[in-house]
């Protein structure tokens, strides 16, 4: 009998082309997504030394950084010249290189991290990569997925491998069921409390337990979504019901006999009873309040119900860093969370931007209007996505609370197309970084779930949800 | 690739944990579509004011730190994306080496790629470096890739540890891709056993 194994290790092994003595492997890798900010350098670097794609067929380009997300966005006008220049290369490369492409123009265009799981790119058991950290995303259908670097990118692009040392294995347990108002966004940033953004480093985290099992697919890619804020090379969860659910009748993933075999193989992608973890975090469910960020790292959280920390709360280095974001965030050590007034809400992003997230912050909005004076948008996670939300009634309802509806991209996530913060604004958003600088210069961010930034939406200051429910 | 030799040189101290990648190099620096030119932008937001002038509290901008080629960096150096840009900028200002007691993962990969080293020090020594880069110019340690050992400038000796493929490359300049290709015939074989396991891939 051989050794229990991880679900990290089954698809590590799966995946082996080759190892040296030293435990360096060239890892296979099954999908290969693209945006175009990190990739014109590596598609010049194949054309430089007179290389082609290899695997032009699992390789799947979409624009999704620089896009505008207003309505005229297809007047070249609402672009600056270097984004334009930027989403004009990738549409050349995708084009010279044969690659799979989703133009500005497509309705399936949108944050590559959407478009991958929605188009049945994404299945489970596979290795995904792109030049983007976010990739942990796709973790949550039991894909090894992690963002890569440009010369990564290139590595793959011209070999579809790359040169890995293996992680080591974290559990990340959330055990029992989560309260009402509570969700997957909640969790995610819960963890990085706990752990700290350095927390994963060096590890791949499995995240597992009733309260895990019980979210959609949408709510898992949340969950995966922010690994990386913990330092995790990449998060996964175990493929069950739910994910084989997803996955069926997608364009790219299996049909007929395919989809059974496939199957047949994706029930085997689980931990075995008694494998090794490297390190284990428990969080109990039920003790998960709404959080939100108060500083300028992910790990900056605490439960709405809290109060901005002193630097003094804090032991070496986190010191003088707490100190250094209280001061770039406009706070008072001891300030309620909930007094901290807010003049915009985005609602996106890869990590909040799907169909799920839009509906949990309508059901907020219904029949309510935002703030005076709020500025508020909503930017759904790609064209489909917006598409079923007009669909279902939810576009109306953001428009009548006084949201802006957008097209599909990153917007102000990292804020490198026209949506960005003034200095001085603060905004709650549904994004995954609080970085100095991160939506604009000098501007201020809180993360939330889509629920919360709703409610903070029409209240002006962070709230709490449950009081609105 | 360059190869990596013996660097001596100055080392700037930049005590702050988690410098992420939007502090190294900022999105608006990312819309280039070339790998060169952008060390004058490296921290851009803490360098320079709204008005390019530069900050003259900056480590960098200090008189003693403007040719340094080590940073010994606080906890968790190079947190955030996977913008291969923040490497680019560190190495086009003349950044060589980089201490700190942890990186983020991707960063950490991303530096070798460029013919930087990133060395990871148990705390007490990266305070010691720290203290000693606070000496400013006249302080000048040497990385020793060869014999993995940094001496600081009154002759204190660190050993430090680095993967040994990771060394290999930068000693010898090396390009993965070529390296990687020629291991064609695993791949190719790879593949073909991979579409009779997995045909749905």
């Amino acid at each position: 009998m051989t050794a229990p194994k991880t679900l990290y290790d089954k698809i590590w092994d799966a995946h082996v082309v080759d190892q040296a003595d030293d435990g360096t492997c060239l890892l296979y890798i099954d999908r290969h997504l693209v945006h175009e900010v990190t990739s014109p350098q590596a598609f010049e670097g194949l054309r430089m030394a007179g290389r082609k794609v290899r695997a032009p067929e699992k390789t799947i380009a979409v624009p999704d950084h620089n896009v505008p997300t207003t309505l005229d966005r297809e007047d070249p006008a609402t672009m600056t010249e270097d984004s334009r220049i930027q989403v004009a290369a990738l549409d050349k490369n995708a084009k010279e290189f044969g690659i799979n492409y989703y133009p500005v123009t497509d309705v399936r265009q949108g944050i590559v991290h959407i478009v991958g799981p929605e188009q049945g790119w994404t299945l489970p058991g596979m290795t995904v990569v792109c030049g983007d950290s976010h990739t942990a995303t796709h973790g949550a259908f039991g894909a090894l997925a992690h963002g890569i670097g440009t010369s990564e990118v290139e590595h793959v692009l011209a070999t579809q491998t790359l040169i890995q040392k293996k992680s080591k294995n974290m559990k990340v347990e959330i055990t029992g069921k989560l309260r009402p108002g509570v969700t997957a966004k909640d969790i995610t940033l819960a963890v990085i409390g706990a752990t700290g953004t350095g927390g994963g480093t060096g590890y791949v985290i499995e995240y597992c337990g009733e309260a895990i099992r019980d979210l959609s697919m949408e709510g898992r890619m949340t969950v995966c979504n922010m690994a990386i804020e913990g330092g995790a090379r990449a998060g996964l969860i175990a493929p069950d019901e739910t994910t084989y659910e997803y996955v069926k009748g997608r364009p790219h993933a299996p049909k007929g006999a395919q989809f059974e075999a496939a199957l047949a193989w994706w029930k085997t992608l689980f931990t075995d009873e008694g494998a090794h973890f490297d390190k284990v975090v428990t969080l109990k469910g039920e003790e998960i309040e709404p959080v939100v960020t108060w500083g300028t790292s992910p790990e900056d959280v605490l439960p709405i119900s809290g109060v901005v920390p002193a630097p003094e709360d804090f032991k070496g280095g986190k010191i003088e860093a707490a100190r250094r974001s209280i001061e770039y965030m406009g706070l008072t050590a001891g300030q309620k969370l909930t007094d901290i007034a807010i003049d915009t809400v985005f609602i996106g992003s890869c990590t909040n931007g799907r169909i799920e997230d839009l509906r949990a912050a309508a059901a907020i909005l219904k029949g309510k209007k935002i703030k005076d004076g709020m500025r508020a948008m909503v930017v759904p996670g790609s064209g489909l996505v917006r598409a079923q939300a007009e669909e279902e009634g939810l576009a109306d309802i953001f428009k009548e609370a006084g949201f802006e509806w957008r097209m599909a991209g990153c917007s102000m996530c990292l804020a490198m197309n026209p949506d960005q913060l003034a200095e001085g604004e603060r905004c709650a958003s549904t994004s995954n970084r609080n970085f100095e600088g991160r939506q604009g210069y000098k501007g201020r961010t809180h993360l939330v779930s889509p629920a919360m930034a709703a409610a903070a939406a029409i209240t002006g200051h962070l709230t709490d949800v449950r009081e609105l429910m | 690739m360059e190869k990596f030799e013996t660097v001596t040189g100055i080392a700037a101290p930049m005590p702050l944990v988690n410098i992420d990648t939007d502090m190294i190099i900022p999105k608006i620096f990312l819309k280039t579509i070339k790998r060169s030119g952008l060390g004058v932008n490296l921290f851009d937001e803490m360098r320079y004011d709204r008005q390019g002038n530069e900050i003259p509290d900056f480590v960098l901008n200090k008189p003693q730190y403007r040719e340094a080629s080590i940073l010994v960096a606080g906890d968790n150096f190079g947190c955030g994306s996977s913008r291969e840009h923040a490497p680019w900028a560190l190495a086009d200002f003349g950044i060589k080496v980089i201490i700190s007691t942890s990186f983020a993962d991707i960063f950490y990969n991303n530096s070798f790629k460029n013919g930087m080293l990133p060395i990871v020090l148990p705390q007490e020594q990266v305070d010691a470096l720290m203290k000693d880069a606070e000496k400013g110019a006249n302080a000048r340690m040497t990385v020793d890739l060869e014999n993995q050992i940094i001496t600081s400038s009154d002759g204190v000796e660190f050993p430090f540890e680095v993967d040994a493929f990771k060394k290999h490359c930068l000693l010898n300049g090396l390009d993965d891709i070529g390296l990687t290709m020629e291991k064609e015939s695993s791949i190719t074989a790879f593949e073909g056993a991979a579409a009779q396991a997995r045909p749905w891939v």
